[in-house]
């Protein structure tokens, strides 16, 4: 039984770095989200097409292969990134592209009569966007992310292909030393799970409170 | 310098193959209160909006203050006016809307005080106390810090015109700023507007339905039909002995359906 402590203590490491992947793959896909999401609606044509390019590329391109060029292609240009960073690197501008798209949309969906507005108060593009319609639109964008942040959960199992020890490369690791099949995967079905909850309820907390006032009833 | 403070000098607008402005032309003096009527479509929320700079224009000239709305001189010649020159003509009108269209996301207060802080560099405590004078003039004072969706329309809308007067315009617009409303909330919004008529000498434009008000109100009344105006002239002499027989139609129409005049 003691041997179990230690497994359960391997794939609690596993569970650590599955979560450290989590936060920085969100960490950088929220900000490559807006850029290009917001991108997507500038006045530039340049930078509307490098927006559009980013967004395609990352969603039309497994994940696996863009975690590959990460590791093992990269460093042929000099660029040598630990399993880790590859990792968020891949996860975060993959999840990113999915985001930015959720990012335009909600943007897009603020009615005209918000940018008429702020038009008749003079307000320069760049203010009307910081301080009408992104935060309104923010507010439409917390369900999707919620999603988007749960798929780049489960999406971190991919890294187990370049050797990182996360939950779901622990529990390979367990199985092939124990020969039991069931106990390591339904702890880590258990472990995915909570941390999904985790996210779910997060985003909950911050829809609502984002939405304070919004109808009238609770400030 | 000129005498006028809006001058539209044949401007033609079309959406697509519609034209929905045909040369239009008239002046507005300054101080001046008018009132544009007409049936749906005939262009005369176009031409507010257009003066907002919500809308261009395929030809003709708009005139603010002596100044083009929609070009600017360039070494001696009239070029399209970049944004820098729609901004700074910007600050001469302001505009109250149909729907309100309120910040739902900030409070009353916040709702007033957002547009002169960012584009006047208003500090926050002047800016608030200014906010709180308008909300008071419009008997809003203590929904100050309520979120516009707790309010009524008619509350909302005396919210956008406390809004629209922070920056201090020199023209404003209204836009059927009633026609949302409750019959029983559409006094409280009319009874502001005269009060800013007799007390200020701002140059108000105003789209509307409401006739009795507007007889009451307007130093001259335009009829809009099809783009272009088809009678102006004051409004005892408008709507009691139209001459133009679609204004005389137009006009029976509205009796009919129950407008006092």
């Amino acid at each position: 039984m003691a041997d179990w402590a230690g497994y359960l203590g391997l794939m609690l490491d596993g569970a650590l770095v599955t979560a450290k992947l989590t936060v920085l793959g969100c960490a950088l896909a929220l900000p490559a989200a807006f850029l290009a999401g917001l991108g997507r609606l500038s006045r530039f044509s340049a930078v509307r097409a490098v927006s559009v390019a980013y967004i395609e590329f990352f969603r039309g391109t497994s994940i696996f292969v863009q975690l590959f060029w990460a590791y093992f292609v990269l460093p042929l240009i000099g660029v040598t990134l630990t399993p880790l960073q590859a990792g968020v690197l891949a996860l975060g501008l993959n999840v990113g592209a999915y985001g930015a798209e959720v990012v335009r949309a909600a943007v897009q969906s603020i009615g005209r009569e918000q940018h008429e507005a702020c038009v008749a108060l003079n307000l320069t593009r760049w203010q009307s966007l910081r301080h009408v319609l992104l935060p309104q639109a923010a507010v439409v964008m917390v369900p999707t992310f919620c999603n988007n942040a749960i798929e780049l959960l489960k999406a971190t199992s991919v890294v187990s292909l370049i050797s990182l020890s996360d939950l779901t490369f622990q529990a390979q690791v367990v199985r092939s030393q124990t020969g039991s099949t069931a106990l390591p995967f339904l702890t880590v079905l258990v472990i995915y799970f909570a941390y999904a909850s985790l996210i779910s309820a997060g985003m909950k907390a911050l829809e609502r409170r984002m939405t304070r006032g919004l109808d009238g009833l609770r400030t | 310098m000129t005498d006028t403070i809006i001058d539209i000098d044949r401007v033609t607008k079309r959406y697509g193959s519609h034209t929905v402005l045909q040369d239009l032309c008239f002046s507005v003096r300054p101080g001046e209160k008018l009132a544009l009527i007409g049936p749906s479509g005939s262009g005369k929320t176009t031409i507010l909006r257009t003066l907002m700079t919500l809308e261009t224009i395929e030809s003709g000239t708009i005139r603010i203050d002596g100044e083009p709305l929609f070009q600017m001189e360039r070494n001696g010649s009239l070029v399209p006016a970049d944004e820098a020159h729609l901004h700074r003509m910007r600050t001469k009108i302001g505009m109250v809307f149909q729907l309100f269209n309120l910040f739902p996301h900030k409070c009353v207060l916040d709702n007033v005080t957002l547009a002169p802080m960012l584009t006047k560099g208003v500090r926050k405590a002047d800016a608030e106390r200014r906010a709180m004078e308008l909300l008071d003039l419009v008997g809003l004072a203590d929904k100050a810090r309520a979120m516009p969706a707790q309010l009524s329309g008619g509350q909302k809308q005396r919210v956008a015109i406390a809004r629209a007067l922070a920056l201090q315009p020199r023209i404003m617009l209204f836009d059927e700023v009633t026609s949302a409303l409750d019959p029983e909330l559409v006094e409280e919004v009319l009874s502001v507007m005269r009060m800013l008529g007799s007390t200020t000498d701002m140059t108000m434009l105003l789209v509307t339905h409401e006739m009795s008000f507007a007889h009451d109100f307007a130093d001259r009344v335009l009829f809009f039909d099809r783009g272009r105006i088809v009678e102006e002239g004051p409004p005892d002499v408008l709507f009691t002995n139209p001459t133009h027989e679609r204004t005389q139609a137009f006009l029976k129409k509205i009796i009919a359906a129950g407008q006092r005049i």
